[in-house]
């Protein structure tokens, strides 16, 4: 009993800020940029056509990059809208607990960036077109992404929480997400090889994105991926929580 | 019934809130009075739950507001400041999500929503978005979002700021119509209201109380109470001080204004219980004075406001 009318609550939070992105060009505006700049990156950067693959490695390797771009323009309004224009103190005053008010939140988000992966299904259709292409890798590496893509909304969200401007929420949420995917990033694994003990480097890169990203790419989802992206959410949202506790 | 004990909320260093105690019941309007800055919002604040206290402690229907925070709002109708809401959703969205918040649904929600449109008078803009409507609309569709649960408790921090005075007196009406069955906090700037609303008043200074006691009491502390004030048709002031100032009891005499055919002279009585007017009245006919109009001065709120708050 008290679970659903928990669940309820969540629901009814998750359904507003849904509906707050459709209501708004940001839905449209985000689904389109996303598709164009993951088109434009496949087809012109990594050449897909060229390249003679039916396979979608090309395309998931940009998510995390378009993600870093994207994931905090979407995020970024989540609370630092409700604190500048004062909704927070309504929405706080209602019988409704924290933990109810970020997981509606964080869902919203997640599902809103659920919609825009499945909007790319033209990009299956295509290699499914051109060849035979490893469907379980495929589906494994949209498993991925959105897991992925679970994590940046939870950065997102707890920068969202710091501050009542928009502009400060966006750039704090980049940096740091910045620094979870390029702790895996070979550039930056390179600098800290050979004057590092091995372990150093195996937890920075274990920090990062794309390294259980490219796990999961590779066609099979590993326990110990799903609790690293899952690790990071809960993490991200427990500091949302404290920062909006005490402040 | 809000138990509020020692309350105390610091910011910093700066105490904002200090050692503030009062009680609301059932039936009581209380006034919170008092110049910007004083704590009013903060105190607000912490009974409904948005921030919380440093020391003191807040009771709403026997829940602590700290260990309970979910029953006791959901018992509480608040209206904050500036009355804040979601810009993107119609007035009706709006409303629904409100009431879906407060745990109602399918038909029971639709009718607890048709109700606050009505009682609220928003039936004409209930399909706008709320960012195109005007401040008053706006005040009142957060007011309607704080009645929508018919809560026990209700809490409102500046309820008429913003709207004209039809709408004020709207406002006004509706929370004396509530307010026999209801717990009711108000803060205002606005003095009139608190003598057309208020049953209690609570004066805040710095974080502390002032004055706790009723509208009347307030007045009663105003040097003006008791004193009566006379409009003559008079072309001379200097006769009629000299008739007043020969009346048994009279204190003091001050003239307020002289002009042509309209002479006004306040007279203090020594001691206000002491009935000076009636015999004034004799007195001024008997020297042939047409009197224009006389009565008794209650009081004025913002003089005793002014000297208790700086």
């Amino acid at each position: 009993m008290k679970l659903s009318k928990s669940l309820f609550k969540v629901w009814a939070v998750f359904k507003r800020e849904l509906t707050d992105y459709f209501s708004s060009p940001v839905a449209y505006v985000f689904i389109i940029i996303f598709l164009m700049l993951s088109g434009f990156f496949t087809f012109y950067v990594s050449h897909l056509f060229e390249v003679g693959q039916a396979e979608l490695t090309l395309f998931f390797e940009w998510h995390p990059w378009i993600f870093l771009l994207l994931i905090p323009a979407a995020t970024m309004r989540l609370w630092s809208e409700e604190k500048k224009i004062g909704t927070i103190e309504l929405i706080m005053t209602f019988p409704i607990t924290l933990t109810e008010i970020i997981l509606g939140k964080f869902f919203a988000a997640w599902i809103f960036i659920g919609i825009a992966l499945i909007m790319t299904f033209p990009m299956i259709l295509t290699v499914c077109y051109l060849g035979d292409p490893d469907t379980g890798a495929i589906f494994c590496s949209y498993i991925g992404s959105f897991l992925m893509a679970g994590a940046f909304i939870s950065i997102g969200l707890m920068t969202s929480s710091l501050t009542k401007s928009q502009v400060i929420s966006f750039i704090l949420s980049v940096v740091l997400s910045l620094f979870f995917v390029l702790a895996g990033y070979s550039p930056v694994c390179e600098v800290f090889t050979g004057w590092t003990p091995v372990w150093f480097i195996d937890i920075i890169t274990n920090l990062s994105f794309l390294t259980h990203f490219a796990s999961i790419k590779r066609g099979v989802i590993d326990f110990r991926d799903l609790v690293y992206f899952f690790s990071i959410i809960c993490f991200m949202l427990f500091c949302n929580g404290t920062i909006l506790h005490n402040k | 019934m809000i138990e509020v004990s020692n309350l105390s909320k610091t910011f910093g260093i700066r105490k904002v809130v200090n050692e503030v105690s009062f009680v609301v019941e059932q039936g009581d309007v209380l006034g919170f009075l008092g110049p910007n800055g004083a704590g009013k919002s903060t105190t607000m604040r912490m009974i409904t739950g948005f921030i919380l206290p440093s020391s003191g402690s807040v009771k709403v229907g026997g829940y602590d507001v700290v260990c309970d925070p979910v029953l006791v709002k959901e018992k509480i109708g608040y209206l904050p400041e500036n009355a804040p809401v979601y810009s993107d959703m119609s007035v009706f969205q709006y409303l629904s999500f409100c009431a879906e918040i407060r745990g109602y649904r399918g038909i029971n929600r639709k009718k607890k929503v048709a109700e606050g449109i009505e009682k609220c008078f928003l039936s004409e803009v209930k399909n706008q978005t709320v960012n195109t409507l005007s401040k008053g609309y706006k005040q009142r569709v957060c007011f309607a979002q704080s009645i929508i649960h018919d809560p026990k408790y209700l809490i409102f921090d500046e309820p008429t700021d913003g709207l004209d005075p039809n709408q004020k007196h709207e406002v006004r009406l509706m929370i004396k119509e509530m307010s026999s069955r209801k717990a009711i906090i108000i803060s205002t700037h606005i003095l009139e209201e608190i003598s057309v609303m208020c049953s209690k008043t609570i004066i805040l200074s710095n974080g502390s109380i002032v004055v706790n006691s009723t509208p009347d009491e307030l007045k009663a502390m105003s040097s003006d109470h008791g004193s009566v004030l006379i409009d003559l048709d008079n072309n001379s002031s200097d006769n009629a001080v000299n008739c007043l100032q020969k009346i048994d009891g009279v204190k003091k005499i001050k003239l307020i204004a002289f002009e042509e055919n309209n002479v006004s002279i306040q007279v203090y009585p020594e001691n206000i219980n002491n009935q000076i007017i009636e015999r004034i009245i004799p007195e001024l006919n008997k020297n042939g004075f047409k009197i224009k109009s006389i009565f008794i001065e209650q009081g004025k709120l913002d003089q005793v406001f002014r000297s208790l708050t700086t």
